[in-house]
């Protein structure tokens, strides 16, 4: 599970959490959202935009 | 006034006053112009005095702006996180959200009791009207931050205009697709205003309704229930518009129908100028480039900044969507409209002086520099446009 952040505006996409508001889901990949995915903030990044954060060690 | 300070990695202390900040209080003017018709009128009994806020509503900001002229100061970038902490600016967001509501029941209930002429029915009507638009601007400032507090108060205040959908159809439909001709929210050149309305104004429902559609389907919850975030400012407008008819009688229709027409107006007033003929250009994966500064029409006029929440600033916006409004800066070189906006409406409603001014400057701007493939055009006067400037050196 991996942790994604708009460059733009700092939203970030847990995959272990999901987006609830979105509508997707606990446990879903960031590669399984749309390939239209636009940033749920601020709609300027598109998806291949985003940049994946290494997990924190628990 | 709070100074904002902070010392460098090499011990050098960075340090801001923003000496806009108590003339900030201006941007809670909009909503209250009507109230200065409905005071002269109770004081005096003369009823021309509901015909003064339409016109403080179209003369103030062009003179003011005249008067006062420009502002390009920004807040240094490594102070904006403590400018961005600072709740005096969001807390004025806040308090124009009461102010809308005072404003239009004020009007209503004006309209409701008093034995009114015709037209100074229609004047308080279109006047409140336009200061609800306004409303539109405070939804817009507060629908773009991150906080439960701030979406539903741009919610809350969106009903007053009628336009609840508007906070997901702007967030994330024209800020998607802006300065492209599948947006129904940029204009195109050789478009007129009164043209482009009729594209924009349905255009928009329909973008926000299907956005909102395919989000419920994902979290597999009814489309017409309170999780529709359409519905939820649309079922406040329906209480409150509903609840006038009620108290008031008939009269509230014709008052209610002119009303948020001319609030949609202020909004549809306001896209018109602010990315007229701009375009991204198609990348080879078949997506639009990002939005660049050069997508939007910028003013730096102080008066109508502080009046509208720094909206003039719009590159910077659309570069940055959840920057708070005091921190939006200016940059040289960027599409510069003539006047402020409040100029800038009297001169869409005219369109032959709006083509005769915007055309020319569109198509000098560094990025264009007459290249017609580089602008977006209303198909319908592609070929006119051709004609007229295909070879042009403008």
């Amino acid at each position: 599970m991996s942790e994604y952040h708009c460059p733009g505006c700092g939203y970030s996409y847990d995959e272990a959490v999901g987006d609830d508001h979105e509508g997707y889901p606990p446990g879903m990949r960031f590669a399984d959202l749309p390939d239209d995915f636009v940033c749920p903030s601020c709609s300027v990044r598109y998806k291949e935009d985003f940049v994946d954060v290494p997990q924190k060690d628990i | 006034m709070p100074t904002y300070s902070i010392e460098n990695d090499d011990h050098t202390v960075v340090t801001y006053v923003d000496k806009k900040r108590w003339f900030w209080l201006l941007s809670l003017v909009n909503p209250l112009i009507p109230f200065v018709g409905i005071a002269g009128h109770y004081s005096t009994g003369n009823p021309q005095w509901l015909l003064l806020p339409l016109v403080l509503m179209f003369g103030m900001g062009p003179i003011l702006d005249w008067m006062f002229g420009k502002d390009e100061n920004n807040p240094p970038e490594v102070l904006v996180p403590q400018l961005e902490k600072d709740r005096y600016y969001r807390i004025l967001t806040y308090l124009t959200v009461p102010l809308h509501f005072i404003m239009f029941f004020a009007c209503a209930i004006w309209v409701g009791t008093q034995s009114l002429p015709l037209w100074g029915f229609l004047a308080l009507t279109i006047a409140v009207g336009f200061a609800d638009g306004f409303a539109i601007n405070t939804g817009h400032e507060l629908g773009h931050k991150r906080t439960k507090l701030e979406t539903w108060l741009a919610k809350i205040v969106l009903s007053v205009p009628a336009y609840g959908h508007f906070w997901i159809e702007h967030n994330r439909g024209h800020h998607r697709d802006v300065a492209t001709p599948e947006d129904p929210a940029s204009a195109r050149m050789g478009e007129s205003i009164y043209k482009f309305a009729r594209r924009e104004i349905p255009g928009a429902f329909h973008r926000a309704w299907m956005i909102e559609h395919q989000r419920l389907c994902r979290k597999e919850v009814p489309v017409w229930s309170w999780h529709n975030e359409v519905l939820q400012s649309y079922m406040m407008t329906a209480v409150m518009q509903i609840g006038l008819i009620a108290t008031f009688g008939w009269i509230m229709i014709p008052f209610l129908i002119i009303h948020n027409f001319f609030s949609w107006w202020v909004l549809t007033s306001a896209n018109y100028i602010e990315h007229y003929g701009l375009l991204r250009e198609k990348q080879e994966n078949r997506k639009y480039e990002r939005c660049q500064p050069h997508h939007s029409w910028n003013a730096n006029h102080i008066v109508s900044n502080l009046l509208l929440f720094h909206l003039q600033r719009h590159s910077d916006h659309h570069a940055n969507p959840t920057r708070r409004y005091q921190s939006l800066r200016h940059f040289d070189d960027l599409p510069q409209l003539p006047v402020g906006y409040y100029g800038m409406y009297i001169i869409a409603y005219i369109p032959a002086l709006w083509f005769k001014i915007l055309d020319a400057r569109l198509l000098a701007l560094p990025h264009i520099q007459g290249d017609l493939s580089k602008v977006n055009i209303d198909p319908e006067k592609r070929s006119k446009i051709y004609a007229k400037y295909g070879s042009a050196n403008v």
